[in-house]
């Protein structure tokens, strides 16, 4: 015979003022099986639970049944108490009669009924819930870091430092990512390879760390803890472990007119290169859309001159697999693409440019070797317009309804270094608002308006249109003066909006993890597990996780790797034991349930079986790996036979639930 | 056909390929056909037959066939195989231990159309160019065969084999069928008028299960009607229609899954049009998610058991069941 307790909340006001609870306990403590029903203003305080442990142990109780707030909120709490009642955790229920009733009602007698009637579910269930224990799975201390700009190799060099083994896994022949392309950083002005390429040497020396350059995740399997992990290496026709980065096949190579991704396209590479002299690893990479070797058998100049022997063109891509406890997910963002902008001329004015090729303009390695000058005629530019939120803060479907967040600081930089550097230059600025938070960041844009003398003018630019003389007429509206303005401008900058990596989306797949409708990474909880995301042994760093600058992806870098060190400091971990299992008598081995299976945790097996007349038979029947299930029940409602079942919340417990609301 | 069938058959069991032959046989009368298991020249030659009566379905039987010692022949029409490519998916039939001739299918004879003529003690039937010469104790009779048509053949799908070893006869097209017509005249009735519509003919079922048994989608070990713990096996009805929830159960049970091989309606002795019910999924599951022929092929997802991003929204599919 059951003995269950019923414990209903007041939370205050929070429940008592919309819920007669004392109602609901006197109701609730006539239902079968029920031995004390009792109210109390604040179940959760430590009074609250003693009460529950008490009547657990003076009634001998075999189920507790507390209606107060959402499970999500104390489940944890009262579980905790029962078992420390001598009570298994799992013969707890909550009725949510809080977010699922005062909260939405406003009349009492109504949500004193519905309070009442989902007690009665609760009790339903608690009558069948068995005891449930919770199983260990074993951590791999390895961690894998995907993505290896800033953010990666900051969580990368974090977990290194703290002991444990760390594989980075770079799309890119060089780690460094797009801080690389920059050429000075907001708010201190310093150089930023002078800042990252310590730490890109720093991330290849460290023999914790194991640089996948040139190289994606092709699958991923498993859970947390225990992930698999299948790299592969992009085949770059130069053997790594051979090559000496010493360049030469860079020089010699025939093939000069491939577009430089480095320097956004405004200079030319050859076809074997190294994408900037700090690369890390300084490897060649043949690029075989443009090697004549490779695409028709001609050439091999490269081979010739290359006396470490390293070049090898018949190298194919390479898979790697690898087991890791813990996944960090560092892609990084792009600047969006513009083609959907004509007004501001982007595609056919060589002299519009986007504000990350402004960095490689003024930078020292960039094309023109560090002096500003028009990309059309190389002649010094004497009147710049920048124009902000290029695609962010937009409504119209053509872009990003976000904003951007890091667009008006490095503005405002461009502005001060331009006006530094080149005083005979006039800047204008069109902005929406200025947002500068964050430490020394509006003392920076004041020192741009006020000591640099850069005019910000709050309004939109309505057309950029290229004239005979090689100017650009940019016409814009004054929002504060009220007037239109036509500007004379020698060039353009586009604060071009950013997006994530496009190679996010299948990653988010092959990680079951969430996103939102822009594709950035879903926090576990934006406030309270922000580097964490909703699947388990997933950490999330830098801006694939939303627009972030240097400083604010560094911090959430170091975040991302404590929560992955916290993970992999565990010999094990405690499972869910709310996971699915199959009824082998049942099963008819189908398929059907591995296929909606969003963790894989469900594998068949040919299976040995007594039938009648002393006879044997062979099955296919499904087995479900306890560790990497996750309890999601998407199982136990698309197998046709009704072979699976979940704990904690069998089918005969739902109907049992669905009955007593009916009753 | 009948002939070079058997000529194949023996063959196949002579040179060691098969120990088993999957066919048909006659019963007490012509028109009284039974699928049947073979294992000899002699059997196969004495009784095997293969005519326009032999409508059954073989590839349910296949489920249990393909497990025994052996490979099984098993001839089937273009429709079976529908049903049997289904079954390898869900692995219930072992397709290595089978070997499949694809015959030509319907159309196919329904007796109860020839007896609905008043035409009884029939002996034997005979086709002679669309014309039906039905010998009878009482004397001869004839009928336009279009008339006698069986109406899983009348709304058919499809004359392509898409499983096969080896083809007697030439393979055919999928048809351009107009299976759904009917399932389109139920949706454009008013609720209450469709109500009746079901009431009236589930009302006639004698919960026989013969459309379950017959079922090539119905395969399961240990099947929820039967299954003690399923709460609802044996359960008394509270009213007169929840009876009837059976042939919505089951309805739901093989949607997806269901090839649309008519079998359900063919065998019900109370000749309700069980089909209908399962076109229905078949057709909103066309609309929604995009053309779907379970059993074309054994590797593709059934749209109800993946999810792609560019899938329906659930509102779509609410106001689809708004009048």
């Amino acid at each position: 015979m059951q003995r269950i307790g019923v414990f209903v909340c007041h939370c205050g006001t929070n429940i008592a003022a919309t819920v007669d609870v004392k109602a609901v306990a006197e109701a609730l403590g006539h239902e079968a099986g029920v031995v004390i029903s009792q109210d109390y203003q604040y179940m959760c305080s430590e009074s609250g639970q003693n009460l529950v442990k008490n009547a657990i142990k003076e009634h001998k109780l075999t189920g507790v049944v507390v209606c107060s707030c959402s499970p999500r909120m104390h489940e944890n709490t009262f579980r905790k108490a029962a078992a420390s009642a001598g009570l298994n955790p799992y013969l707890v229920e909550i009725a949510n009669i809080r977010e699922q009733c005062s909260w939405i009602h406003k009349d009492i007698a109504s949500a004193t009924e519905k309070a009442i009637i989902l007690g009665r579910a609760a009790i339903a269930k608690v009558h069948l819930n068995t005891p449930l224990t919770s199983m260990e799975s074993p951590v791999v201390k390895r961690a894998l870091v995907i993505g290896g700009g800033i953010a990666g190799i900051q969580t990368a060099l974090d977990i290194a430092e703290a002991g444990f083994e760390v594989d980075i896994v770079e799309k890119e022949p060089t780690i460094g990512g797009k801080m690389a392309q920059i050429d000075k950083t907001f708010p201190t002005l310093d150089c930023a390879a002078c800042i990252l390429t310590p730490k890109m040497v720093e991330a290849s020396q460290n023999e914790k760390i194991t640089i996948h350059s040139f190289s994606e995740v092709s699958d991923v399997k498993g859970f947390v803890g225990n992930f698999t992990v299948t790299i592969k290496k992009k085949a770059r026709y130069v053997d790594e472990t051979k090559c000496t980065g010493c360049g030469l096949c860079t020089e010699k190579c025939p093939m000069k007119k491939v577009p430089n991704e480095f320097n956004m396209g405004l200079d030319n590479r050859r076809a074997v290169y190294i994408p900037f002299a700090q690369a890390v690893p300084k490897v060649a990479t043949i690029d075989p859309n443009y090697c004549m070797m490779l695409k028709n058998g001609k050439c091999g100049v490269c081979s010739k001159v290359c006396s470490a022997g390293a070049i090898d063109y018949k190298q194919t891509d390479r898979f790697v697999e690898q087991k890791y406890g813990a996944i960090v997910v560092a892609t990084g963002f792009n600047p969006i693409k513009l083609d959907k902008y004509d007004e501001f001329a982007y595609s056919y004015c060589p002299d519009v440019v986007t504000s990350l090729e402004l960095e490689r303009l003024m930078n020292a390695a960039g094309p023109n070797g560090g002096t500003l000058l028009r990309p059309s005629d190389k002649t010094h530019p004497h009147t710049i317009v920048f124009v902000q939120c290029v695609g962010s803060r937009c409504d119209d479907g053509k872009g990003k309804q976000y904003c951007s967040k890091i667009c008006c600081m490095y503005t405002a930089k461009h502005a001060m270094l331009i006006r530094e550097k080149y005083p005979d230059t006039e800047v204008y600025v069109f902005y929406i608002d200025v947002r500068t938070p964050g430490k020394n960041f509006d003392e920076f844009y004041r020192r741009a308006v006020e000591q640099y003398n850069v005019h910000y003018i709050k309004g939109m630019v309505g057309k950029v249109s290229p004239k005979a003389d090689g100017k650009i007429d940019v016409q814009a509206s004054d929002l504060l003066a009220g007037e239109q303005l036509h500007i004379n401008a020698d060039m353009v900058v586009l604060a071009a909006a950013i997006e994530p990596d496009k190679t996010a989306r299948p990653l988010a797949t092959m990680l079951t993890t969430q996103m939102d409708t822009n594709d950035f990474f879903t926090e576990a909880h934006p406030k309270l597990r922000p580097v964490e995301s909703a699947t388990a042994g997933i950490f999330l760093s830098g801006a694939c996780q939303g627009p972030k600058d240097i400083p604010e992806t560094v911090a959430q870098a170091s975040a991302a790797a404590a929560k992955a060190i916290g993970l992999l400091c565990k010999n094990s971990i405690t499972c869910n034991p709310c996971v699915a299992h199959s009824d082998e008598l049942m099963c008819n081995g189908c398929s059907a349930c591995e296929k909606v299976c969003p963790y894989g945790a469900i594998t068949y097996q040919d299976k040995e079986f007594r039938m009648p007349n002393r006879t044997t038979a062979v099955r296919r029947v499904a087995s479900v790996n306890p560790a990497v299930c996750q309890g999601c029940g998407a199982c136990t409602v698309a197998c046709p036979s009704g072979a699976m079942d979940l704990n904690g919340f069998s089918n005969s417990q739902i109907m049992a639930e669905v009955d007593a609301i009916c009753k | 056909m009948q002939e070079a069938m058997i000529k194949r058959a023996v063959q196949l069991l002579a040179d060691g390929t098969v120990n088993r032959v999957m066919g048909w046989k006659r019963g007490e009368f012509v028109y009284d056909i039974t699928p049947a298991v073979f294992t000899t020249a002699e059997e196969l030659e004495k009784d095997f037959v293969c005519d326009d009566f032999t409508q059954a379905n073989l590839s349910k039987y296949l489920v249990k066939e393909s497990r025994k010692e052996g490979k099984i022949l098993a001839f089937l029409k273009p429709c079976d195989t529908y049903s049997f490519n289904q079954l390898v998916k869900e692995h219930r039939i072992i397709r290595e231990n089978v070997y499949v001739i694809g015959i030509p299918g319907g159309p196919k004879l329904d007796i109860e159309k020839i007896k609905a003529k008043g035409i009884t003690g029939i002996l034997s039937v005979e086709n002679e160019n669309y014309t039906l010469k039905i010998e009878t104790i009482y004397g001869t009779e004839t009928m336009p065969f279009s008339e006698a048509v069986s109406g899983k053949c009348s709304g058919c799908k499809s004359k392509k084999h898409v499983a096969y070893d080896e083809l007697i006869g030439d393979d055919g097209e999928v048809l351009d069928s107009n299976r759904f017509d009917m399932v389109a005249k139920l949706e454009n009735m008013t609720s209450q008028e469709r109500f009746d519509f079901w009431r009236g003919e589930l009302s006639k079922c004698i919960r026989c299960n013969a459309c379950r048994n017959v079922c090539p989608a119905c395969t399961c070990e240990n099947c929820v009607f039967d299954n003690p713990k399923s709460g609802i096996d044996q359960k008394a009805a509270a009213d007169s229609f929840e009876e009837k929830m059976f042939h919505i159960i089951r309805a739901f049970h093989v949607a997806g899954r269901c090839t649309d091989c008519g079998e359900c309606s063919r065998v019900c002795p109370q000749n309700i049009p069980l089909h209908l019910l399962n076109r229905k999924f078949i057709k909103d599951i066309n609309e929604l998610y995009g053309e779907y022929q379970a059993g074309a092929d054994t590797t593709s997802r059934a749209p109800l058991n993946n999810y792609n991003a560019d899938d329906c929204e659930p509102s779509v599919v609410h106001e689809r069941g708004v009048e």
